[in-house]
């Protein structure tokens, strides 16, 4: 017997992930989904943003990945709260595992949240955890050829930081080519040129995500 | 796995014992890889009613619709713009799907 069925694969996490939404839109939180292959510069993007914005903007983090609670140890050093999450195997953070955090914040002393998710190009993309927007980094030591390799996560992302610039005098990347590529994916995307190591460009991001939590949404 | 509880799910509404079938659309942007998928399943229905099931997978082609023109498109080498006007206004209608379509079941 066949049987007509129709249902979206991910229907039960977007049903979760738009639950978180509501809940962080009532505390006028501003949540980043931050994804990037390992090693691309997540944890390193976050210690020098915390560095940057925490006189003036809560933050909270949490950190996503397969094994191991040495990347929420690095962001605890800088004074913020921060919450690992082991996945145990699964290559994507979920609505539920995010959900499965909240006891440990204080949403009501928090301006902005930043999710560190899974080091992978390809599965986070696919999964909302109740993110405002997915933002995420490309170094320019994976080569220029990856906007075209995994469409799908320049597409869903908002903002693009291109990393590890300082790199490039030693490396054949075309920043000219990424940015061309990643732009015919996804026109509307913010892309900033960045340097965690020597801070080159990260001023502008600092400035645009403070307009981001400014103006993001309050419901009172 | 979520689709494996759809499947149930859907099982248990038609009383059915076995599952012989699954069809599912996958886009053509869609973050999965067929082959992946169906050795994912495998594993996992192991021993359990769904053991042995098919999946068949339609590979759902990349549409555009433009929102100056109307004119609807296939988007060809992920370039996000409309063919006709050339405006980057537009809504993506088809290939991002991940979604299971119909189960054969006895
Ligand atoms: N040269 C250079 N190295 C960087 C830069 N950003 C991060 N790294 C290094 O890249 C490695 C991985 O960074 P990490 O932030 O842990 O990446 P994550 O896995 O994405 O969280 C570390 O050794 C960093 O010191 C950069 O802008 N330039
Ligand atoms: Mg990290
Ligand atoms: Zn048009």
């Amino acid at each position: 017997m066949k049987v007509s069925v129709v249902r979206n694969i991910l229907e039960a996490n977007d049903r979760i992930a738009q639950q978180n939404r509501d809940l962080f839109t009532e505390h006028g939180l501003l949540v980043i989904n931050l994804m990037s292959s390992p090693g691309a510069g997540k944890t390193s993007l976050l210690e020098k943003t915390i560095d940057a914005l925490k006189d003036d903007v809560d933050i909270g983090i949490i950190e996503g990945d397969i094994q191991s609670s040495q990347d929420a140890e690095r962001i605890a050093k800088k004074g913020v709260p921060a919450v690992q999450i082991n996945t145990g195997g699964a290559c994507h953070l979920d609505g539920n595992m995010i959900r499965d955090t909240f006891e440990e914040f204080d949403f009501e002393k928090m301006d902005l949240l930043i999710v560190e998710n899974v080091g992978n190009l390809v599965c986070p993309a696919e999964f909302k955890v109740g993110e405002d927007f997915k933002a995420m980094i490309l170094s320019v030591t994976e080569g220029d050829d990856k906007p075209s390799k995994y469409p799908l996560m320049f597409r869903e992302s908002k903002v693009l930081l291109i990393n590890k610039i300082d790199l490039l005098p030693y490396i054949d990347c075309s920043l000219d080519r990424i940015r061309e590529d990643s732009l015919k994916i996804n026109p509307e995307l913010r892309i900033f040129q960045v340097s965690c190591k020597t801070g080159e460009g990260l001023e502008e991001w600092y400035e645009w995500l403070r307009e981001r939590v400014k103006n993001r949404e309050v419901i009172l | 796995m979520s689709m494996i509880e759809i499947v149930r799910e859907e099982m248990r509404k038609c009383d059915a014992k076995t599952l012989r079938s699954v069809r599912l659309n996958i886009g053509q942007m869609a973050a999965i890889v067929p082959d992946s998928l169906s050795f994912c399943f495998e594993v996992i229905t192991k021993g359990t009613e769904m053991e042995g099931a098919r999946l068949m997978m339609d590979v759902i082609p990349l549409k555009g619709y433009c929102n100056t023109c109307e004119s609807e498109f296939e988007i060809k080498d992920y370039v996000f713009a409309c063919p006709s006007c050339g405006d980057t206004n537009i809504k993506t209608i088809s290939g991002q799907d991940l979604a299971i379509v119909e189960i054969e079941v006895d």
